[in-house]
This record gives C-alpha cells, sequence and structure tokens, in this order.
C-alpha cells in the first residue's frame, strides 16, 4: 500500500459507559474506496465523526492527509468532502443556491464556484433542476444533490455515510456509477453502509465492524474466499427443515434462520440432485456474498439496541 | 494493537477560537432573509407603530409629560431598545434553534473547514444585524412620524446595534440548553416581559420600589434605554460609561456561556 492519505489507530469512544468504539483502526490509500460494514448501531457513523473532529475520541490517533485531527482538522477539511446518512440541504435555497454558499464556506472565489456549480449540477444530473428547491426533489436527486455539494471544494476524500439509504433501485445504481466516476478521478472514498451489494461493487477493501470492533478486513472477493464456501443453496417450505436433517451432511455447514435452511458448499450439484425430486421444498441456488459473510460473523439474531 | 492516548477534549469554557470563516455564515443568514425581508420588515415595524399609536397617543394624552418629554417620545426612545430586544432574542432563539436542531443547517457547516465557535459567533452577529435592521426601520419611522429628528438618533443605531448582540448572546446561551421551541416561551414570558417593565420603556424606573429600581440598575435593556433615550431626544447620555460597561459584560459573558453550553451540546 502507499502511504495511507488517511490513518485511524486504536479509535475507543464510549458513550453512557457503553463502547461504541472498541480500539478500531482503519487506513485508506489514495485513489482507494475503503467499505465500512456492519449494522445499525455498530459505530460507523461515531467514527466518521471522529474522522471530522466532530466527537472528540477518549483514546486512539486520528491523521488524515499526514495532518493531526481534531487539531488540525480545519485544514484538512478544505480538502475532504462529506455526504451525511441524513440530508441537511438548505430548504430555503434553490439547488444551485445550495452549492453557492456551501462553496462559500470553503472561501473559495466567486469565479471559482461559478464556474463548478454548473459541472456540478451535471454531474448529479439535475441541470434542469438548478432553480429548485430542495423540497421539491426525490429522494434520489436530495442525495446526489448532497453528493455535489460536497465535491464543491474538490476534494481528494471523500466520507460518505450511508449514500444510499432509503433509494429506490434506480437512483442507488445512478449513484453508484457518479461514485465509480470519482473513484476513476483518483478521489479516495470512505464509504459506510450496511448493503453489502453496494459494498461488493464499489470498495476496493472492506472493514467489517460490529458492536465497535473490526471483525474481518479484506478485499471483498477475499473476504468471502477466506470466511465462506463459495456456493449457496437455499431452502424453503414445508419440508426444509426435513431436508436439512437429511442432508445436511453433503454440506459444509448448514444454518437455519425461520423457515429457510442455507446450506453452504463447496460443490452444490450433489445437493441439487438428491433434493430436485423433492415437491415440498423451493431452492435458490447462488454464489456466497457479502451478506452471507456479515451473517455468518455477526450472527443472525436481531438485536434490542440495532 | 496499541492504544495511543488521544488529546483530552479541550474544556468546554477554553477562550473562543473565532476567525473571519464565520463570515460567510452571516452572508448565509442574510441571502435567506433577504428572500423574505418586505414581509419581515413589514411585521418589525407594524408592532412597534401600534404600540406609539396606542400608548403614545391615547396614553399620553392622559399622562401628559414625563421627564420633561412628551409621553410618546419617552415611549418611542424606550420601545425602539424594546424591538431591538425582540428581533434579537427570535432571531438567536427559534431561527437559530432551527438552523441548529431542525434543519442541520450547523451540521452541514461543520463539514466545511469552519468551526463551531465561528457559527455561534455568526449567529449572534447575525442576530445583531437582523435587530439593527429593524431597529433602523423604527427609528425611520420616528422621523417620519415627526416624533425624533434628532440628528443623534445616527448615534443611537451603532449602540442599538450592540444592544441586539447582547440579547442575542443571551439568546444563544438558551439556544444551546433548548429541547423544543417550548422551552423559549419561559424565556420571553418570564424573563423579557417582565424586564421591559422595570427597564425604563413605559414608566420611568423611578417610579418602583427602591428594591426592585437597584434589579433595574442591572438589567440589560434598562442600560439600553439609558443609553439611547437621550440620543433619541438629541442629548448625550450622562455617566454612559456605565450602562454602555453593562451590556459589554452581558454581551461578553453571555457569549462565552452559550459557546460553552454549544460546544458541550455539540462535541461529545
Amino acid at each position: 500500500m502507499n502511504t495511507p492519505l488517511f490513518r485511524a489507530e486504536g479509535l475507543v469512544k464510549h458513550y453512557n459507559g457503553q463502547r461504541v468504539v472498541d480500539d478500531l483502526s482503519l487506513a485508506i490509500a489514495p485513489g482507494e474506496c475503503l467499505g465500512v460494514i456492519g449494522p445499525n448501531g455498530a459505530g460507523k457513523t461515531t467514527t466518521l465523526r471522529m474522522c471530522l473532529g466532530l466527537v472528540v475520541p477518549d483514546a486512539g490517533r486520528i491523521s488524515i492527509f499526514g495532518l493531526p485531527v481534531p487539531e488540525s482538522v480545519r485544514e484538512a477539511k478544505k480538502r475532504i468532502g462529506v455526504v451525511t446518512q441524513f440530508d441537511s440541504l438548505d430548504p430555503d435555497f434553490s439547488c444551485a443556491e445550495n452549492l453557492r454558499v456551501f462553496g462559500s464556506y470553503f472561501g473559495l472565489p466567486r469565479a471559482l464556484i461559478a464556474e463548478r456549480v454548473p459541472r456540478l449540477l451535471e454531474f448529479a444530473a439535475l441541470q434542469s433542476k438548478a432553480g429548485a428547491r430542495p423540497g421539491e426533489l426525490s429522494g434520489g436527486m436530495k442525495r446526489r444533490l448532497s453528493l455535489a455539494r460536497a465535491l464543491i471544494n474538490d476534494p481528494d476524500l471523500l466520507l460518505l455515510d450511508e449514500p444510499t439509504t432509503g433509494l429506490d433501485p434506480q437512483a442507488r445504481h445512478l449513484m453508484w456509477e457518479r461514485l465509480k466516476a470519482l473513484l476513476q478521478q483518483g478521489k479516495s472514498i470512505l464509504l459506510t453502509t450496511h448493503f453489502m451489494d453496494e459494498a461488493e461493487r464499489l470498495c476496493d477493501r472492506l472493514v467489517v465492524i460490529d458492536r465497535g470492533r473490526k471483525i474481518a478486513e479484506g478485499t471483498p472477493r477475499g473476504l468471502i474466499a477466506e470466511h465462506l464456501e463459495p456456493d449457496v443453496v437455499e431452502v424453503y417450505g414445508e419440508g426444509a427443515a426435513a431436508c436439512a436433517a437429511e442432508h445436511g451432511a453433503l454440506a459444509q455447514r448448514v444454518e437455519t434462520s425461520g423457515d429457510t435452511v442455507f446450506f453452504y458448499l463447496r460443490q452444490a450439484h450433489r445437493l441439487l440432485d438428491v433434493v430436485a425430486e423433492r415437491r415440498d421444498i423451493r431452492t435458490l441456488h447462488r454464489p456466497a456474498n457479502l451478506e452471507d459473510l456479515f451473517l455468518k460473523l455477526a450472527g443472525r439474531q436481531i438485536r434490542d439496541d440495532a | 494493537m496499541k492504544t495511543t492516548d488521544a488529546p483530552a477534549p479541550p474544556p468546554i469554557f477554553a477562550p473562543p477560537r473565532v476567525s473571519p470563516r464565520c463570515w460567510p455564515v452571516v452572508l448565509r443568514n442574510w441571502l435567506v432573509w433577504k428572500k423574505l425581508a418586505l414581509p419581515s420588515l413589514l411585521g418589525n415595524i407594524a408592532e412597534p407603530l401600534i404600540i406609539l399609536v396606542a400608548f403614545g397617543y391615547g396614553l399620553g394624552a392622559l399622562v401628559g409629560r414625563i421627564n420633561d418629554l412628551p409621553y410618546i417620545v419617552f415611549l418611542a426612545s424606550g420601545s425602539i431598545c424594546m424591538s431591538t430586544m425582540y428581533a434579537a432574542s427570535f432571531e438567536a432563539m427559534y431561527s437559530a434553534f432551527s438552523r441548529m436542531q431542525m434543519q442541520k443547517t450547523w451540521d452541514s457547516i461543520l463539514n466545511a473547514p469552519i468551526a463551531l465557535d465561528d457559527i455561534v459567533l455568526a449567529e449572534m452577529l447575525w442576530a445583531g444585524i437582523k435587530s439593527l435592521i429593524s431597529a433602523t426601520a423604527i427609528a425611520a419611522v420616528l422621523v417620519a412620524l415627526d416624533i425624533s429628528r434628532a440628528p443623534t438618533l445616527l448615534v443611537a443605531l451603532p449602540v442599538l446595534f450592540l444592544v441586539g448582540l447582547t440579547f442575542a448572546g443571551i439568546a444563544l446561551v438558551f439556544n444551546a440548553l433548548a429541547k423544543g421551541y417550548d422551552f423559549f416561551t419561559y424565556y420571553f414570558t418570564l424573563v423579557l416581559t417582565p424586564m421591559t417593565f422595570l427597564s425604563g420603556v413605559y414608566f420611568p424606573i423611578d417610579q418602583l420600589p427602591r428594591w426592585l429600581q437597584q434589579v433595574a440598575a442591572v438589567l440589560p435593556l434598562s442600560a439600553a434605554v439609558e443609553l439611547v433615550r437621550p440620543l433619541v431626544i438629541g442629548g448625550r447620555p450622562a455617566r454612559w460609561w456605565q450602562p454602555l460597561a453593562v451590556l459589554l459584560v452581558y454581551a461578553v459573558s453571555a457569549f462565552w456561556i452559550a459557546l460553552a453550553l454549544t460546544r458541550r451540546r455539540f462535541l461529545r
């Protein structure tokens, strides 16, 4: 790895006596997209807020572009773009004004802002909405305006907190396409998400966190290869439980969640052959994905605090 | 993995670290206000005008002269201070709270290279500017109605700006503590309303019982009235440094306390 653009070491944060971030270390190389994945309440947002100097860690060290945070965070922020989990667009301003006013917070010259605003509106596919206020925009448009706003200072590092949560499939795909374009331009991205498909598509490297701790780290494919069997057969229906009891031995690992049985296997064809005749079940054969990884590492149970 | 010690968080009462970076935030609020300037200004002038007409002309006919002044002049010079106080307080409470809590405007500004200290200072400056705008509009009405045409009225305006800053600072203390808008109602009914009756806006302070006069002497609104009333009439405030010092002490300490409480609210 090149010299990291961003490095956090041994971060710890407590709230009300509870450890929400527990000895967490992260690093991002120039041009890299690092995904931090974990369930709600895993400590993702708190970690991002520590990186922005908005939350003071109880222990640990952060440096961005070689600048210590929080001491020199103001200097570092000149080269950072942030998209928060919840839109914080100015409701009284039009889309173009939102970008212009945000540019003024960076002390950018007016001429430079005027030059960037139309290009960013185009990038966000919002040219026709330049004069519209955020209240008139759809959820996907608002997110893209938030992304455009985060780009007004032409940042080297983007911090994105769940950028596609709550969006419909079309809007998510458009967002992903834009983020890929930014990576191609050489920008670095730190992305938090709980969507495994999003992490798989965008991220070069992943850190899986749960209850504030790092539980795995690696490339998306590497993590799956390391922790999981390559094939998954999901079995649904009345006969699912009986099927698990009879054919469990054919799989390396079997998990039951509600009425569904998951067979994790190196070779799926033998299992598929023997269950093909059964009328009381339906099957789905697919490759293992990050969701399986996450469920294996973090468990399937729903938590009170999530 | 080794765990390094993080620097201790700065104490909330650490000295303010403000910079010219606060200006874009002041400008942002100005740009929003400009969109609604006319109705906002009309609202600012209408209320003091109603008070002047109803009390000044109506009650004034019964009261006659106070301290050798026509009652309407006495009232006008007090109520311009009161209006400034209310304008600044509204802006730094309801409007600032909307930006801080409801619209998350502060949160988005904090993602830019602008610190919380700058935002709090910007809100105080903006509320001061907005109250100065309404004070100027009222002063124009006083000139138009021939209540005052003293050139010293121009000197009253910067003083009123300081009055606005002072009350903005105090309002930001409550803003930092607020959980919702309801909280502000207490401040308005339990603090500001009684203060107007103790500060010589409607009647001279020497009408009050002795112990209340002593209370009144340290109130920021009575300091404001003490400075502004002579300027509206065309004179010079006697012992002007005393009320000026009172206002400055309130303004500086309120800003500092507001900053400390806002830091506690944000930088956990």
